[in-house]
């Protein structure tokens, strides 16, 4: 792998293999980026991604292979090393400590200057870093007390103040909403342009194309190759990373039926206190019905978690009332703390809501072979890539375990589905097939209701759209008429008539029995 | 620029194959630190060790030893294999031991002449409810109350022993006996021995729960949630578990085993209420449940090794004068060892 150019490559990754039991996730893999560049590492699911980048910043040592900084041999044994010599990585699972301030985390594990620098000085230090690379932050504020995206600026800001000459962003815009991939995406230029190198992993191809300068694509653990971004569109991109074409239009449906049907999920009236007791749902009012998509649009954090835990009886509204009409499967925004258990098996996860039922429970004794007959069998439908399904979840690809609880919930045939960032981490062939699933569902009769902070994902599967904003619903409209600039109106909280009054905000909400 | 460049050396020879035998590694390493206390002590250490094994096992009447020692232990650990696979920190069995003994007691001392086919399966039952309300005792005060659960259970442990004292020295003492005990339990109330032997039908018991554990914990819906709500207690909550009825359940399945315990040593053993009816059997019980892995066949293995280690100790202090003392560090250093070397054999690189 010679480069043309006298440079020194920033990183070559010669002929990496790593293997894990049951699989191999890299093999006789070759990357290489230039310096300053910005440069993406794309693939599906489980294509070992994540695998190698955990190798280039030491938490992982490959079995075999070499990797050269600058054309110089190095092999890591740690992350301290890793961060010595200059490579930050920022984890799609942040690693920061809550109570703690944003200063404090970033100085937490540096073996210097915690005692020695006054509090002043340090927090103006890193106000003049964050400030050179257009990150705000304020130093003294508690993690807990931010935003996804700004907590991601800390671990950007963390690897910085670290010196870190290469930074390593994994799906660091799975969890932004647009306006701050924007800001993500200013930040990551303005860097480039400063010398800082640049690796970006993510399964938004428009991003890729948007803001990177060459592409490398893994698949099945081996690498498939690397070229100019300039020479990309968003097909070939699919076309190397899957090996086929992905259709991720607004698929055909059957039209809604004309007779006015009882809703199956009901909203009246809702309001909610968030986590610090701070009102974050007021007078929600929504209605599902049978054979439809509600789409719930909405900048993240404006209500969108608390919504979700009130229709799944996980908080308690102030005020209001909700009905459901019948069983209701939730696929969780948050599939770490409401959705999977990395300890259990594949199969135990993927079989959870079984246990009392008939095949798998015999007398009163679950029965091991159809569990595991079973769980193989949506392992194979929902394309889930694990060594096998006793392989405990924890050891998934991020966007496997998604999977899992997708699979889990989706092969429930429940009335009601409650499916809240369905397709989070997922690559573009599984989220076309999940797509499938919902539109399939929908058109068996499901009440869908899907809760998104991706607004295109939200117009692709929607019979309806509706708006959160600040914890109220901001406007609803039939999908086939909704205009993009009035739904990004009504995202930013100017409410139907464009006006930002309160009363307005309540009264104005287009009429909620659209279907009749 | 890369030609020019040596490559670094192909196959690193690393040290991780042998990572799944940390655990043993550990073992040995904390023989070789507990030699260095034997030598101190002026006895040579392999010659010790010898002397320890054989004490333990080295003839069927030390072997029995082992086993009617291990008995307790397995009971309690494997009830706290239940509590701790819910993540349920049960460090209160002492107590509920002490309360199921003494519930029994009770009853082999006011129905004296129940013929033993009704007197024995009261008086488990009554261990057994025993260890139910000294457990659920601690679940109230945890769930209702919100006490940390640790603190309930181990404060209650001092409750438990000291009521057994109580009992023993007032209301139910021998007015005819020197000591501050009970009058010795009548025959009927004794547990059966097995055959000629010295072994009593608790062992069978205990060795039948080893059984029923496992298919509780691996094969029951029951326990699929208990080991639920201990993996991921959010998960657990999402999916609509009742997640402080399961915090119970463990706590009380746990409290009855122990309570189990209890009623069949003063049953077999003591034959009377008294005081040190426990050899700290429920603290014990903790690290054999952790050592075990928290699995009952591990759980039966590790309880088996403990009882020689003490078993084993006796000897040693008799035949080679290594104070006892030494025999409870090379316990601590045993399982400090195993354990550390398990949590390494588990971590990923
Ligand atoms: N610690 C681990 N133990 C066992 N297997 C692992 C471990 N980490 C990763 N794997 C396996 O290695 C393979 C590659 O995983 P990796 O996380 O690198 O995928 P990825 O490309 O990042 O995927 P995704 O887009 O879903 O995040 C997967 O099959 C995964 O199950
Ligand atoms: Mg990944």
């Amino acid at each position: 792998m010679t480069e043309p150019g006298q440079f020194p490559l920033a990183i070559e990754m010669q002929d990496i293999t790593k293997r894990f039991p049951g699989v191999i996730a890299n093999q006789d893999v070759n990357f290489s980026v230039r310096p300053g560049e910005i440069h993406a590492l794309l693939g599906e699911n489980g294509a070992g991604k994540t695998t190698l980048m955990n190798i280039l910043c030491g938490l992982y040592t490959a079995e075999e292979g070499e990797v050269f900084l600058d054309g110089v041999p190095v092999r890591f044994h740690t992350p301290h090393e890793a961060i010595a010599a200059g490579i930050g990585m920022v984890h799609q699972h942040f690693m920061l400590v809550e109570p703690f301030t944003v200063a404090e985390n970033i100085i937490l594990g540096q073996a210097t200057g915690v005692l020695r620098e006054p509090r002043q000085t340090l927090h103006q230090r890193l106000m003049a870093l964050a400030d050179q690379y257009g990150l705000s932050l304020k130093p003294e504020a508690k993690i807990w007390e931010l935003s996804v995206g700004e907590q991601q600026r800390v671990e950007i800001l963390k690897a910085l103040y670290r010196q870190a000459k290469i930074l390593i962003l994994d799906e660091p815009t799975a969890v932004l909403t647009p306006q701050e991939t924007e800001g993500l995406i200013t930040i990551l230029r303005r860097l480039a342009a400063q010398g800082t190198t640049i690796i970006f992993i993510s399964h938004k191809l428009k991003e890729i194309l948007a803001v990177c300068d060459r592409v490398t694509v893994l698949r099945d653990g081996k690498t498939v190759g690397t070229s100019d971004v300039a020479n990309c569109d968003t097909h070939s991109l699919a076309e190397m990373m899957v090996g086929r074409e992905v259709n991720l239009q607004r698929p055909d449906r059957t039209p809604l039926p004309t007779t006015p049907q009882e809703p199956r999920l009901h909203l009246e009236g809702i309001s909610a206190l968030g986590n610090h007791q701070v009102p974050a749902l007021r007078d929600i009012a929504l209605s599902v019905y049978p054979g439809e998509i509600l789409g719930v649009a909405g900048v993240d954090g404006n209500g969108q978690r608390e919504l979700e835990e009130v229709i799944m009886g996980l908080r308690t509204p102030t005020q209001g009332t909700i009905h459901r009409d019948g069983a209701i499967a939730h696929i969780p925004s948050d599939r770490y703390s409401m959705g999977l258990i990395s300890d259990f098996t594949v199969t135990e996860n993927l079989l959870m809501r079984d246990i009392d039922q008939p095949p798998f429970n015999v007398r009163g004794l679950l029965h091991p072979t159809k569990m595991a007959a079973h769980a193989a069998h949506l392992v194979q439908q929902f394309t889930i890539r694990t060594p096998s399904v006793k392989t405990r979840s924890g050891k998934l690809s991020g966007g496997n375990a998604q999977k899992v609880v997708v699979a889990r919930e989706l092969s429930q045939g429940h009335a009601i589905i409650l499916a809240a960032q369905p397709t989070r981490g997922l690559d573009i062939g599984a989220m076309e097939f999940v797509h499938g699933q919902l539109m399939a569902q929908r058109d068996a009769g499901a009440a869908i209701l899907l809760i998104s902070t991706e607004l295109e994902e939200v117009l692709r599967l929607s019979d309806r759209i509706a708006v959160l904003y600040e914890g109220r619903v901001v406007g609803v409209v039939r999908a086939e008429n909704a205009d993009v600039k009035q739904l990004g109106l009504w995202m930013a909280g100017k409410s139907a008539e464009g006006d930002r009054q309160r009363s307005a905000a309540s009264g104005a909400v287009p009429s909620e029995g659209a279907v009749s | 620029m890369t030609s020019e460049l040596i490559p670094v050396s192909q196959s690193k020879p690393g040290l991780g194959w042998l990572k799944p035998w940390a655990p043993v590694i550990g073992g040995l390493l904390a023989l070789v630190l507990s030699s260095i206390l034997i030598i101190l002590s002026g006895a040579n250490p392999l010659e010790a060790y010898q002397v320890l094994v054989l004490g333990a096992f080295g003839g069927s009447r030390q072997i029995t030893e082992t086993i009617l020692k291990a008995t307790p232990l397995l009971l309690i650990a494997l009830g706290l294999t239940i509590a701790f696979r819910a993540r349920v920190w049960n460090i209160g069995a002492e107590g509920q031991y002490h309360i199921g003994a003494l519930l029994g007691s009770i009853v082999a001392l006011t129905l004296p002449n129940l013929p033993a086919l009704l007197l024995i399966p009261l008086m488990l039952l009554a261990g057994i409810v025993g260890g139910l309300l000294w457990s659920g005792l601690a679940g109230l005060l945890h769930l209702k109350r919100g006490v940390n659960l640790i603190i309930c259970t181990l404060m209650l442990n001092y409750i438990g022993i000291l009521m057994v004292q109580y009992a023993a020295r007032v209301p139910f003492r021998d007015p005819d006996g020197f000591l501050p005990e009970s009058a010795k339990f009548v025959d009927a109330a004794q547990i059966p021995r097995l055959f000629s032997s010295r072994l009593h039908l608790g062992v069978l018991v205990a060795l039948a729960l080893v059984g029923v554990v496992y298919v509780l914990l691996w094969r029951s819906p029951l326990g699929f949630r208990l080991r639920a709500v201990g993996a991921k207690i959010s998960v657990a909550h999402s999916l609509g578990i009742n997640t402080s009825q399961h915090i119970l359940t463990a706590l009380l399945l746990s409290g009855a085993l122990a309570g189990l315990a209890g009623v069949i040593e003063v049953s077999y053993t003591y034959t009377r209420l008294k005081q040190g009816i426990s050899d700290g059997y429920g603290f014990t019980a903790i690290l054999v449940a952790l050592l075990g892995q928290m699995n009952p066949v591990g759980v039966l293995v590790s309880a088996v090794l403990f009882s020689g280690l003490v078993v084993g100790a006796q000897t040693l202090n008799v035949s080679l004068q290594i104070p006892a003392a030494v025999a409870g560090v090379l316990q601590a250093l045993l399982v400090l060892g195993v354990l550390a070397g398990q949590a390494i054999s588990q971590r990923d690189n």
